[in-house]
C-alpha cells in the first residue's frame, strides 16, 4: 500500500478548526506533509500546536475542515464512517500515552481485539498473538491484568496490540509521556526495531527530544505550521 | 459469538453494581411468575369453563337453595340437553387449614355433565355401587396421601348429621385426574342421596344446577327461558354463563388480572430504571474505551451492539434466574391448595415472560447504546489528557 512515488502518507493544504461555542479555535492551517513508507518520524511540538490532531487526521479519528488526507493513495478525507472504521482496522495501528488498555481484559485478551474485526479464526487469532507477545518479549504475561503490568509492560502491550493485525503505518501518540527514563527507552528501542527490522511506517508525536532523538527525521509544529528545524 | 467474552467481561467490570442489578431483576421476574400462577388460580374456572354450560343459582344468591325437582324442569326446557346439581358442602379434613371444596352430586349426572374429570371406568361403577362412596381429585389425594378404599371423615360448617355430629364419613372409590393441566383436581364430590338422608334441613334442596345447552349460540336464549320458567315462583332462578358465573365468583376478591398489571407495571418501570441506570452509568464510565475500540476499527453499529448486547445479558441473566426460579417454586404446588387449587405458571406467561426479558434488555440499552455508537472517537480520547 504505497504510491509510486514511495510517499505512504501525503497531507496536503490540511487545516483545522474546533468550534467552542461561538469561537472558532485554528488548530492547523495550510499544512502539508509526506511521509515515504518505512520511516520513523518523530512530530514535536509545544503543547497544544496541534501535534496529536495531525495524528488522528492521519489515522482517519478525526476529519480536517479542509485540505486532503491520503494514506497508500487513499483518501482517508472522502472515506464514509463505515468504510473508514473498516480501514483503520485494516491500516493503523494505535500506540497512545496512556496505554489505553480494557482493564476487564488479560494482556492477550487486549492484544486480540483488533483480531475480533477480522475473518480469523480463534486458532489463527492465538497464533496471532502469541507472535506480537514475543515481538515485544512479554510472552510470560500473557495471562495477566492491566493492573498488574508496570507501565513500561502495559506499553508493549499497548504496541502489541497496535502491531497484531500488521497495519501499514504506527501512530503512537506521546508512547513514553507516562513512563520513566529506562521503561520508554526500551519502547523506543522496540518501535526502532519494529522501523529497522520489519520496515515499518511509524509517526510518533513527542515532545521529548531524547525520543524524538531515535527517529529517523523530526519535523516540529507550531502554530498550526510544520517545520524542518525546531523554530525556538 | 467471538465479542460474547468482551460483552461478559464488561458487565463483570463492576461485580457489586451488577450483582445489585441483577437481583433486582431476579426478584421482578420472581415476582411476575407468581402473580401469573396466582392470576391462573383465581380465573382458572373462568378459563376451564365451557361454551356449552350454564350455571343456574338461586335469583337472590347463590347461598339460598333450589328445589331437586327442578331438574326434570330445566331439561324439558327446548335446547336444555341435561342438568346436574351440586350443593356446597365445605368440607374440613381434621383441621379447618385442610379445607378444600366438596360437594354432594349425583355420579352419573355430574360426571357427563364433567367430561373433563377423568375417572376410571370400573371406579364410576364402585361409585354408584356404594352410597357412602367419594371420589377426589389428584391434588387432594396427594396432599393427604389418599389412597383408594381409605375412610375419610370430613366435618362441614353447614351441615349436620345430628344436634351434635357434624362428622361425615365418606369410602373412598376413586381419584380423578383433569383432561387439562389447568383442569381442578383438588375437589371431593359424594353422593348427593347419602348427603340428603343424613342432612338435618334444607332436605329435596340443591345449591344450584349445571346445565348443558345443545347450541353454545344459544346459551343466552336457554338462561332467558330457565328464568322464564320459575318466575314469580318462591325460587326464582338466575341462569347465566359458566365462564360469567365464575368470573363473577373471581371478581368477589377484586378485578384480579388489572390489579395484576397494575403492580407489574409499577415493578418493571422501576426495574427498567434501575436497569438503565446501570447502564447509563457504564458507559459514562468508559467513554475512553469505548473511543480506544472505535479508534481500532470497531465501527458505530459494532459499537451499539456490544453495549446493548451488555442490557440484554444483564436482562436475561437476572429474569431468567427469576423464572427459572419461580417455575421451580410454583411447581411444587399451591401454597394454600384450599384456596387456590389450580396454580401452576402457564406456559402463555412464561413465553411472556422471556419477551419481556428482551424488552427490558433492549429499552434498558437502547440509549446508552446509540450514545456510545454516536461517539466521536477524537472527542472520547481528548478526555483523558
Amino acid at each position: 500500500m504505497s504510491t509510486s512515488d514511495g510517499v505512504l502518507v501525503r497531507v496536503h493544504d490540511v487545516g483545522k478548526v474546533f468550534h467552542r461555542g461561538s469561537e472558532e479555535i485554528h488548530v492547523l492551517a495550510g499544512l502539508n506533509l509526506e511521509v515515504p513508507r518505512g520511516e520513523f518520524l518523530a512530530l514535536m511540538g509545544p503543547s497544544g500546536s496541534g501535534k496529536s490532531t495531525l495524528l488522528n487526521l492521519i489515522g482517519g479519528l478525526d476529519r480536517a475542515t479542509e485540505g486532503t488526507v491520503e494514506i497508500g493513495g487513499e483518501r482517508v478525507d472522502q472515506m464514509s464512517e463505515r468504510k473508514l472504521a473498516a480501514w483503520r482496522a485494516r491500516h493503523i495501528g494505535l500506540v497512545f500515552q496512556f496505554y489505553n488498555l480494557l482493564p476487564v481484559l488479560t494482556a492477550e485478551r487486549n492484544i486480540e481485539l483488533p483480531l475480533l474485526l477480522t475473518h480469523l479464526s480463534k486458532a489463527e487469532r492465538r497464533r496471532h498473538v502469541e507472535t506480537a507477545l514475543r515481538a515485544v518479549g512479554l510472552t510470560h504475561r500473557a495471562r495477566h491484568f492491566p493492573r498488574q503490568l508496570s507501565g513500561g509492560e502495559q506499553q508493549r502491550v499497548g504496541i502489541a496490540r497496535a502491531i497484531v493485525t500488521d497495519p501499514t503505518i504506527l501512530l503512537c501518540d506521546e508512547p513514553t509521556g507516562d513512563l520513566d527514563r529506562k521503561s520508554g527507552d526500551e519502547i523506543l528501542s522496540l518501535l526502532q526495531a519494529l522501523n529497522r527490522e520489519q520496515g515499518k511506517t511509524i509517526v510518533m508525536v513527542t515532545h521529548d527530544p531524547h525520543a524524538s532523538a531515535r527517529a529517523g527525521r523530526i519535523v516540529y509544529l507550531n502554530k498550526g505550521q510544520l517545520f524542518a528545524e525546531n523554530p525556538g | 459469538m467471538k465479542f460474547f467474552y468482551l460483552v461478559w467481561r464488561n458487565l463483570t467490570r463492576k461485580k457489586l453494581r451488577t450483582a445489585l442489578t441483577l437481583l433486582s431483576i431476579l426478584v421482578a421476574f420472581l415476582l411476575y411468575g407468581f402473580l401469573g400462577a396466582i392470576r391462573l388460580a383465581f380465573t382458572a374456572g373462568v378459563s376451564m369453563a365451557g361454551a356449552d354450560r350454564l350455571i343456574v343459582r338461586h335469583k337472590v344468591s347463590i347461598i339460598q337453595m333450589l328445589p331437586v325437582t327442578y331438574k326434570e324442569r330445566i331439561e324439558r326446557i327446548p335446547g336444555v340437553v341435561a342438568a346436574a346439581h351440586q350443593t356446597w358442602f365445605g368440607g374440613i379434613y381434621q383441621d379447618p387449614k385442610n379445607f378444600f371444596a366438596s360437594m354432594p352430586v349425583v355420579p352419573d349426572d355430574f360426571l357427563a355433565m364433567y367430561p373433563e374429570l377423568l375417572l376410571p371406568e370400573a371406579q364410576k361403577q364402585a361409585w354408584n355401587a356404594r352410597r357412602t362412596g367419594a371420589v377426589v381429585g389428584r391434588t387432594t389425594a396427594t396432599r393427604f396421601g389418599w389412597k383408594v378404599g381409605d375412610r375419610v371423615a370430613l366435618k362441614s360448617p353447614i351441615w349436620q348429621r345430628g344436634s351434635r355430629n357434624d362428622t361425615w364419613e365418606f369410602d373412598l372409590v376413586g381419584i380423578y385426574d383433569g383432561a387439562k393441566k389447568d383442569t381442578d383436581t383438588s375437589q371431593f364430590f359424594f353422593r348427593y342421596d347419602y348427603f340428603d338422608e343424613g342432612r338435618l334441613f334444607a332436605k329435596g334442596e340443591v345449591g344450584w344446577y349445571t346445565v348443558r345447552v345443545r347450541d353454545p349460540a344459544q346459551t343466552a336464549a336457554v338462561a332467558r327461558a330457565i328464568d322464564a320458567e320459575f318466575a314469580n315462583s318462591a325460587y326464582e332462578t338466575k341462569a347465566e354463563p359458566e365462564g360469567a358465573f365464575m368470573q363473577g365468583f373471581a371478581q368477589q376478591v377484586g378485578d384480579i388480572g388489572t390489579i395484576m398489571i397494575a403492580i407489574l407495571s409499577a415493578v418493571f418501570f422501576t426495574i427498567l430504571l434501575v436497569a438503565g441506570n446501570t447502564m447509563a452509568q457504564s458507559v459514562r464510565e468508559r467513554t475512553e474505551e469505548l473511543g480506544v475500540l472505535k479508534a481500532m476499527g470497531f465501527n458505530n453499529g459494532l459499537v451499539l451492539a456490544v453495549v446493548l448486547g451488555e442490557s440484554f445479558l444483564l436482562a436475561a441473566l437476572g429474569g431468567l434466574a427469576g423464572l427459572g426460579l419461580a417455575w421451580l417454586i410454583i411447581s411444587r404446588g399451591s401454597p394454600v391448595p384450599g384456596m387456590l387449587p389450580v396454580f401452576f405458571l402457564p406456559t402463555r406467561d412464561l413465553v411472556i415472560g422471556v419477551v419481556l426479558v428482551a424488552a427490558l434488555g433492549f429499552v434498558a440499552g437502547i440509549l446508552p447504546a446509540l450514545q456510545a455508537g454516536r461517539l466521536r472517537i477524537a472527542e472520547a480520547l481528548r478526555r483523558q489528557t
